[in-house]
C-alpha cells in the first residue's frame, strides 16, 4: 500500500496542528493523539489555545493549536520544536513556524492563504509563493477544495461542508503515520450518533484526506514510530486537571470522607471542578461559589463538618482566599487548595503557564502562618500529588496547598491505572464520640495533631474561630507565652510531616559535578536534558522537589555530594531563594525563565553544559 | 413557572430528654458592654433551643466578625468564628456537608450588608437552610463607631463627622430582591416575640433571615428608639400575625389597607373605613409584593412591621444537592473510582 512512499523509522515525533479558533484543532489533535495511543505509542500532549473564545477570524490572536510527542521510548515534554506541522490558515502558520526544525514537514490548506488571509496575518506576501518556506517540506494541499468535492454528493452547506475540514487534515496525517482509518470512524459515529448527515461528510472528508496522501510523490515520507517500550500494565491517557480530581476522588473513597469542593470557574483551573461536578454517584458535592472567597469559606465549612474539603483556582484566586487560608490554618482544620498556575502578576496571561505563586503560596498570608506546601509534576502525577495532598490534609490537620500549572493541567500523558486499594491508607484523626478527655486543641505529641470532633457528634461539643486558642483547652486567649507557643506549635507540626513523607530522590548517581533541582510542572523537560547528558557521560544528576514545604528530611545531605547546584525554575528565583533561606550552606546558581513557556529541553542542555564546562 | 417542592428529607434528630437553657450555657465570660442588645437575643437563642427540641449536639453557630461574631463562643454547641464577613459561606459548607444539622449564621449589618454582602445574597437566593441572625446597631461598635450601611442617612460617626451621604440599605428589601423565602424583623426589647420569631424560622426550610433592631449603647445609642420607646411603640410598630388583621396602636384602631398598588394607614371606622378592608397578614404568600411593601414600611408614613414578614415555601438548595446525590447514586455508572480509572479508553500493555 505504501509502495511508492519512503519509509522513515522514527523514535520520537513532534506533531503540532494549527488553525483558527473553531477549525477544530483539539480535536484533530486528541484523534491523532488516541491513535498513536493504540498504536502503543508513550506520549505527552499539549492544548495551547487563546484566551478569547472566538478571536477575529484569520487573527495570530485567533490561532488554536494542539502539539503531541510521541515516541517509541518515554515521553516527558511535549516537545520543543515540532517535526510536523499541520496549518490551516496563514495566521497558524505565521505563529508557529518559529517552533518548526529545519526540514520538517508543513502542511498547509494552500486554499486558505487568499490575500486578505494573509495579510490579516501580517505577511506582506503569500508565504506559499515567496520561497521563505524553501527549507521545509512544504505540502499545499487544497483542503477546503478537495473537503468541498468530498461532501459534494451530500448536498450539505458550504459553511457545513468547511467545518469538516480538519478531518481532511487529520486523514492526510493518519496517512503519512501509517494508522489505520477505523477507530476514527468509529469515534465519529458514536460522536454523530443522532446526524447521520454529519457523520456521513466527516467519515467521507476524512477518508478523502487519506486517499489524497496516498497520492503524493514519492519523495513524501511516511513516519513510523514503533511502540514503546512501556511497564506491562493497563493504561490509558489522562489530563493533569482530571488526575487531579481522580486523585481527591481516591483520597475522598480511601479515607471514608465525603468530597467536598468550594470553587469559582478560574482558567486554568476549572476543569477540576466541571469533572468533579460529573460524579455525584460517587457522592461528590460541588459548590460553584459566588467568588473565590465563598469558595474557600464553604469547603472550610466543610471540612469543620467533617468533609475532605477542596477549593480549586489559580493565582489571582489564591490571592483572593490568603485571609481564609490563615483561618483554616488557625483552626487547623483539613483543607486541600490546588493553585494551577499561570503567568502573573494580576490578571496576567491567563492561558500560559508559570511557577511564580511559590512564594504566594509559602508566604503570602497574614501572621506567622505554616502550611504544607507541594507540586505536582506532570499530567499522570497529578493523581498521586493530589491524593497525597489530600492524605497530609486530613492526618495533619492542616490546610495543604498543591501548586499545579496550566502546562500540566491541560497537557496529557500515557496514566498507568492503579487500583484504590493499593494507595497509601489514609487515616483521619476523627474524635470518638463522648470521649471525655476530648479538647479542641489537645495534641498528638508525635505528630502535634489536634483531633477532628466532627458536629453531630455527642459529647464533643467545642467552639474554633480564627482569634488565638489557649493551647489544649481551645478557649479564646491573648496570653503572650500562649501566644508563643501556639505560634511554635503551628510551625512544628508542619515540619513534623517531614517524618511522614518519602525521601528526595535523586536521578542518577549519589555524587557529582552537578546536581540539577527543580519542582512542579517543568520535570519533563528537565528529566530530558539529564538523562540526555547522563548519556553522553556527564556526571550530572537531578532532584525533582514534590514536597516544597516541609522539604525532604535527607535534602541537605543529598546536596552535599554535588560539587554545584543547578536551580531551575519558570520564575525569577523563587525556589532558590527558599532554599537560600532553609538551607543556607551551599551555593545555588539559577536558571530561570519567565515568558510563559515551559523550558525546551534544548536550551536546559545548553546551559547545563555551560556549568558542567566551567567548573 | 412551576418549580419542584422538597420535602425536607433531612430533618435534624430530636433530642430524647426535655433540654433546657442551662444546656446551652458555654460557660464563657461574656464580653459584650453592659446594656449591648446582645445579651438580648444570647437569652432568647439559649431559650428557644431547647424548645426547638434537636439534641445538643445537631446544633451548629457560624459567625464573621464584629460584636455580633463572639456569639458563637456563648453557646455551648459546635461552633465556628469565621472571618469577617463570610459567615454565610461558611455556613454553606457546613450544612451542604451534614444537612443533619440546625445551623445558625451570628452577623452584623456591617458583616453581612458591607464586606460579606455578596455571600449574603447568594446564601438567600440559593435558599440554604440556615437561620441568619442579623444584629442591625446601625453601626460599626468593634471597630468603635464608624457608619454602617444601614446608618440612616446623615447619620455622625468618627468617620462621616459631617454626616452620612450614602443611602442606607433596608435588609428586608436586600432580603426580598435576592429572592429570599424567609424574613423577619423584631426588636430585642421584645424577647417573647424574639424567641417566637426564632422557632418559627427554625421550622422553615430555607434561608431564614431575622433582623434584630438591636440596640449599641455606647455607639448609636437609640437608634430604634423612635420605634421601640414605650410612649411611641404603640403608634409605631405593626405586630404581624399570619392571619390576622394588620392592625397596631394602643386599641388597635389603626390598620393597613391596600390603596391601589400602596399601603396605606387608616383608622377603623374613621371616613367609614370598616375593619373588613384591613389587609390580613399572609406570610406563606409565594408572591413578594406585599411582603416587599412591609419590609418597606416606616415612621413618619407608617408603622415598622415586626414579626414574620415572610415564610413562603420553596425547594432548599441542600435538599436538592442530596437530591442530586441520592439520583447520581441510583443512576450513575460508576459505583466507585476503580471503575472509574478503568472507563471509556483503557488498553492494556503486555
Amino acid at each position: 500500500m505504501h509502495k511508492r512512499s519512503k519509509i522513515l523509522e522514527l523514535d520520537e515525533v513532534v506533531v503540532k496542528f494549527a488553525g483558527d479558533s473553531g477549525d477544530g484543532m483539539q480535536l484533530t489533535g486528541t484523534l491523532f493523539s488516541d491513535a498513536a495511543v493504540k498504536a502503543g505509542n508513550d506520549l505527552a500532549t499539549f492544548p495551547d489555545f487563546p484566551a478569547e473564545i472566538r478571536a477575529p477570524h484569520n487573527t495570530i490572536a485567533g490561532v488554536s493549536g494542539f502539539q503531541v510527542h510521541i515516541g517509541k521510548h518515554r515521553i516527558l515534554t511535549t516537545g520543543d520544536s515540532c517535526d510536523v506541522l499541520v496549518a490551516m490558515n496563514p495566521a497558524s502558520l505565521k505563529a508557529n513556524i518559529q517552533w518548526v526544525k529545519p526540514g520538517a514537514m508543513i502542511i498547509v490548506d494552500a486554499d486558505a492563504f487568499e490575500e486578505k488571509a494573509f495579510t490579516i496575518a501580517g505577511y506582506k506576501d503569500n508565504p506559499l509563493d515567496n520561497g521563505s518556506l524553501d527549507s521545509f517540506q512544504l505540502i499545499k494541499a487544497s483542503i477546503s477544495t478537495m473537503t468541498a468535492e468530498a461532501v459534494s454528493e451530500l448536498n450539505v452547506e458550504r459553511k457545513v461542508a468547511d467545518k469538516t475540514r480538519n478531518m481532511f487534515a487529520l486523514g492526510m496525517m493518519l496517512f503519512i503515520f501509517n494508522r489505520p482509518l477505523e477507530p476514527t470512524i468509529e469515534y465519529l459515529h458514536r460522536k454523530f450518533e443522532k446526524n447521520a448527515t454529519m457523520y456521513e461528510a466527516n467519515k467521507l472528508v476524512l477518508q478523502a484526506g487519506y486517499g489524497y496522501a496516498d497520492t503524493l510523490e514519492v519523495s513524501r515520507s511516511i513516519y513510523m514510530v514503533s511502540p514503546a517500550n512501556i511497564e506491562k500494565g493497563k493504561y490509558r491517557t489522562i489530563m493533569g486537571n482530571t488526575a487531579t480530581a481522580w486523585g481527591l476522588l481516591a483520597a475522598s473513597e480511601r479515607s471514608g470522607r465525603p468530597l467536598f469542593l468550594g470553587s469559582y470557574p478560574i482558567t486554568p483551573a476549572t476543569e477540576i471542578m466541571v469533572e468533579l461536578a460529573k460524579h455525584k454517584s460517587l457522592g461528590v458535592k460541588v459548590l460553584q461559589a459566588e467568588d473565590e472567597i465563598a469558595g474557600i469559606c464553604s469547603a472550610i465549612g466543610a471540612s469543620f463538618a467533617g468533609s475532605l474539603a477542596v477549593t480549586t483556582t489559580s493565582g489571582p484566586g489564591l490571592s483572593l482566599k490568603s485571609e481564609a487560608i490563615g483561618l483554616a490554618v488557625m483552626t487547623e482544620l483539613p483543607l486541600v487548595i490546588i493553585d494551577v498556575q499561570r503567568a502573573g502578576p494580576s490578571t496576567g496571561m491567563p492561558t500560559k503557564s508559570e511557577q511564580s505563586d511559590l512564594y504566594q503560596a509559602l508566604f503570602g498570608r497574614n501572621g506567622e502562618c505554616p502550611l504544607v506546601v507541594m507540586a505536582a509534576s506532570s499530567p499522570a502525577d497529578c493523581f498521586y500529588a493530589a491524593y497525597e495532598a489530600a492524605k497530609i490534609a486530613m492526618e495533619h490537620m492542616t490546610p495543604v496547598i498543591l501548586l499545579s500549572d496550566g502546562y500540566i493541567g491541560n497537557g496529557s500523558q500515557l496514566f498507568k491505572i492503579p487500583k484504590v486499594a493499593e494507595l497509601a491508607e489514609i487515616r483521619p484523626p476523627l474524635a470518638k464520640a463522648n470521649d471525655p478527655n476530648y479538647k479542641p486543641y489537645l495534641r498528638d505529641p508525635e505528630t502535634l495533631v489536634r483531633q477532628w470532633a466532627l458536629p453531630g457528634t455527642e459529647g464533643l461539643r467545642h467552639r474554633v474561630g480564627g482569634l488565638e486558642k489557649q493551647n489544649v483547652e481551645g478557649n479564646v486567649s491573648t496570653n503572650p507565652a500562649n501566644h508563643q507557643n501556639m505560634v511554635d506549635l503551628r510551625a512544628a507540626k508542619i515540619q513534623k510531616v517531614a517524618d511522614f513523607i518519602d525521601e528526595q530522590t535523586v536521578l542518577g548517581e549519589k555524587d557529582g559535578d552537578l546536581l540539577v533541582v527543580s519542582w512542579g510542572g517543568t520535570h519533563g523537560a528537565i528529566t530530558s536534558a539529564v538523562t540526555a547528558l547522563q548519556g553522553k557521560g556527564a556526571k550530572i544528576c537531578l532532584a525533582h522537589f514534590k514536597h516544597i514545604m516541609p522539604l525532604p528530611k535527607n535534602t541537605e545531605d543529598l546536596f552535599k555530594a554535588f560539587k554545584r547546584i543547578v536551580v531551575c525554575e519558570l520564575n525569577s528565583g523563587q525556589f532558590v531563594n527558599y532554599l537560600r533561606m532553609t538551607l543556607p550552606g551551599f551555593k545555588y546558581h539559577q536558571i530561570n525563565k519567565v515568558q510563559g513557556l515551559p523550558f525546551m529541553v534544548s536550551e536546559l542542555v545548553e546551559k547545563f553544559n555551560l556549568l558542567l564546562e566551567n567548573q | 413557572m412551576t418549580h419542584h417542592h422538597f420535602i425536607a428529607n433531612f430533618t435534624v434528630a430530636r433530642s430524647e430528654e426535655p433540654l433546657n437553657k442551662e444546656d446551652f450555657m458555654s460557660g464563657e465570660m461574656v464580653r459584650w458592654c453592659p446594656g449591648c442588645g446582645s445579651h438580648a437575643i444570647l437569652n432568647s437563642v439559649e431559650q428557644v433551643f431547647p424548645r426547638i427540641g434537636y439534641k445538643k449536639e445537631n446544633f451548629m453557630i457560624v459567625s464573621g466578625i464584629g460584636c455580633s461574631s463572639r456569639f458563637p463562643y456563648y453557646v455551648n454547641t459546635y461552633g465556628f468564628h469565621g472571618i469577617h464577613g463570610r459567615a454565610s459561606a461558611i455556613a454553606t459548607g457546613v450544612k451542604l456537608a451534614n444537612p443533619h444539622l440546625s445551623v445558625w449564621i451570628a452577623t452584623g449589618d456591617g458583616d453581612s450588608m458591607a464586606i460579606g454582602g455578596n455571600h449574603f445574597i447568594h446564601l438567600i437566593r440559593r435558599n440554604v437552610d440556615v437561620n441568619l441572625l442579623l444584629f442591625n446597631n446601625q453601626i460599626y461598635g468593634l471597630t468603635k463607631g464608624q457608619y454602617s450601611p444601614t446608618s440612616p442617612m446623615g447619620t455622625v460617626t468618627k468617620t462621616s463627622p459631617q454626616g452620612t451621604i450614602e443611602h442606607p440599605f433596608n435588609p428586608g428589601e436586600l432580603v426580598i430582591g435576592s429572592q429570599g423565602t424567609f424574613f423577619a424583623r423584631v426588636a430585642d426589647s421584645n424577647q417573647k416575640m424574639m424567641t417566637d420569631v426564632m422557632f418559627e424560622a427554625a421550622r422553615h426550610d430555607g434561608t431564614s433571615v431575622i433582623e434584630i433592631l438591636q440596640n449599641c449603647i455606647i455607639f448609636a445609642d437609640k437608634s430604634f428608639a423612635g420605634v421601640t420607646d414605650k410612649d411611641v411603640r404603640d403608634n409605631r410598630q405593626l405586630h404581624l400575625v399570619h392571619g390576622q388583621p394588620m392592625l397596631f396602636g394602643k386599641n388597635k384602631e389603626n390598620g393597613i389597607r391596600l390603596n391601589g398598588t400602596r399601603l396605606e394607614v387608616v383608622t377603623i371606622g374613621q371616613n367609614g373605613v370598616p375593619l373588613e378592608d384591613i389587609l390580613v397578614h399572609d406570610q406563606y404568600r409565594a408572591d413578594p409584593g406585599i411582603h416587599l411593601m412591609l419590609a418597606k414600611m416606616a415612621p413618619p408614613l407608617y408603622p415598622i412591621a415586626l414579626g414574620v414578614i415572610r415564610s413562603a415555601s420553596f425547594s432548599t438548595y441542600d435538599d436538592q444537592v442530596e437530591e442530586q446525590v441520592r439520583i447520581g447514586k441510583a443512576t450513575g455508572k460508576y459505583r466507585n473510582v476503580d471503575d472509574l480509572l478503568n472507563s471509556g479508553d483503557v488498553f492494556d500493555v503486555k
